[in-house]
């Protein structure tokens, strides 16, 4: 379904996806969450106002946005969730709930529902209510279960969703079961991507090779078992790949992020590279930042690259867009550097050193404790 | 196409809707995460399955537009296609 990657040459497309970023703060404490780190201290008094949300789903819609993830940390920590539903639901958006489940979403969802949205996803720890409970830092397995069952009383899609690491992986036979038990049309099976709070706990999530190479086997068998009934969907680790994938489908060319305090970002870890524009919805519209933006056109096409993606002799520029410019910063220090997921990158080495040399940390149980993501200063 | 296709009373499955994309200037089917780009045949079937009509009565509202013709087996195959993509429930499995 997207349009065709862009080329220097090629028109700018129409975004298809908007993730609107609610609140940063949230019930659970995810070690995996790709949230920033520099969230610590987000204040809910910086959140972005109801009227700015409803203007700018129309905007987006204007500009051909289809689909619309109200996420956050925890959208339902918002009071104004119902008006932003119809909001949503008013300006012709496919809306999506990325949720928790926390607080309450089991007795709120039939309201949500009622003011317009149209599909929830519901993040999943483990299969196992005391190993979710601390893999999310709080109790909460059996509010996530109870909300799943009351989306599928209402008749609604539901969407299950599990960050797979170390501590979950083995399990995901049992994890294929819970969700297809509560009747999920999809689950989603994500490998944790280093970013935010995920790259502070690396050493704590990374999972063996084994444990990948089972998991996969174990989905291909549970996709043929399941067939039509649940879509699974399985997101490669990318420290065991040596190509990079199409960060957001490319810089600029699906996707358009807004985080809670009203920041537009074409990724959701934009935010951590240095030396980029701010733009934010409050100054400009969506179309101007879109089109215009410095901040959106810098990674479009091909004429920032470098060498090896310059001249890629697999031709895949407009396969990966030379992989994802946040990993490239995070592990070679220039965001414009070829993705060191790819074997072509000089720094692929030491990419594979640094994976190698945790994952014999692995074998020999040698692990830190979890790092609990949190947005208040006093725990961090 | 057997005597019970002609009967059945189309939906589109919960979660599903018909959406006119202004600016791409076409419609679609949104759905979890995705969107099937319709052709405008296809849209306008779609439009007509509102669980009341039988397949047989959607085929002759179009053959009334389209000047006679005997649509019946399009819109079958055309109705199958989104039941095979889990989009539509049909009143005999919903
Ligand atoms: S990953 Fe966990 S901590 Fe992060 S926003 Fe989602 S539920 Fe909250
Ligand atoms: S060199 Fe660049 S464009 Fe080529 S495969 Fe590697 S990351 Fe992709």
């Amino acid at each position: 379904m997207p349009d065709p990657a862009p080329t220097p040459a090629a028109p700018i497309p129409f975004p298809l996806l908007l993730v609107a970023e609610l609140s940063y703060v949230c019930p659970l404490h995810c070690p995996y969450c790709s949230n920033p780190t520099g969230i610590v201290g987000a204040r809910r008094s910086a959140e972005l106002p109801t009227a700015d949300w409803t203007r700018v789903f129309r905007e987006a819609s204007a500009l051909g946005v289809l689909q619309l993830a109200l996420t956050g940390g925890e959208p339902l920590l918002r009071r104004d969730l119902e008006e932003l539903c119809s909001a949503s639901r008013d300006a012709g958006l496919y809306s999506t709930l990325v949720t928790s489940a926390l607080p309450a979403l089991d007795t709120r969802v039939e309201a949500l529902r009622d003011a317009g949205l149209d599909h929830v996803q519901v993040s999943i720890q483990h299969a196992d209510r005391e190993r979710s409970d601390v893999i999310g830092g709080a109790v909460s397995f059996d509010a996530k279960l109870a909300a799943a069952r009351a989306v599928r009383e209402l008749g609604m899609p539901l969407t299950i969703n599990v960050v797979l690491h170390r501590d979950n992986l083995d399990d995901v036979d049992e994890i294929i079961e819970l969700a297809a038990g509560l009747g999920a049309r999809r689950l989603e099976l994500a490998n944790t991507q280093y970013h935010g709070w995920a790259a502070v706990n690396k050493q704590a999530l990374m999972p063996t090779r084994a444990q990948v190479e089972r998991g996969e086997r174990i989905v291909e068998a549970a996709r043929e078992r399941l067939g039509a009934r649940m879509e699974i969907l399985w997101v490669l680790p990318d420290h065991f790949e040596d190509l990079p994938k199409p960060c957001m489908g490319g810089w600029g060319s699906d996707a358009i992020i807004i985080d809670p305090t009203g920041r537009v970002l074409p990724c959701q870890s934009a935010a951590t590279l240095p030396g980029l524009p701010v733009e934010r919805v409050t100054d400009s519209s969506l179309e101007q930042v879109w089109f215009d933006s410095e901040l959106f056109n810098r990674y479009r096409g091909h004429a920032w690259m470098q060498e090896p993606c310059r001249s890629c002799p697999l031709g895949r520029q407009d396969v990966d867009h030379g992989g994802c410019r946040c990993q490239a910063f995070a592990l070679t220090g220039d965001a414009a550097a070829t993705d060191p997921v790819c074997h072509l990158s000089p720094h692929h080495a030491a990419l594979v050193a640094d994976r190698d040399r945790i994952l014999a940390a692995a074998e020999k149980n040698e692990r830190p404790p979890y790092r609990y993501r949190t947005t208040s200063a006093r725990q961090s | 196409m057997s005597a019970a296709d002609a009967t059945r009373r189309p939906t589109l499955a919960s979660g599903v809707r018909l959406h006119r994309d202004t600016v791409r200037e076409r419609d679609v089917l949104l759905f979890p995460e995705g969107a099937l780009v319709l052709n405008e045949t296809a849209a306008e079937v779609l439009a007509l399955c509102d669980g009341e009509r039988t397949v047989a009565q959607i085929a002759a509202v179009l053959s009334e537009r389209y000047g006679g013709a005997d649509l019946l087996a399009d819109v079958v195959e055309l109705l199958d296609g989104i039941v095979a993509e889990g989009l539509m429930d049909r009143d005999d499995d919903a």
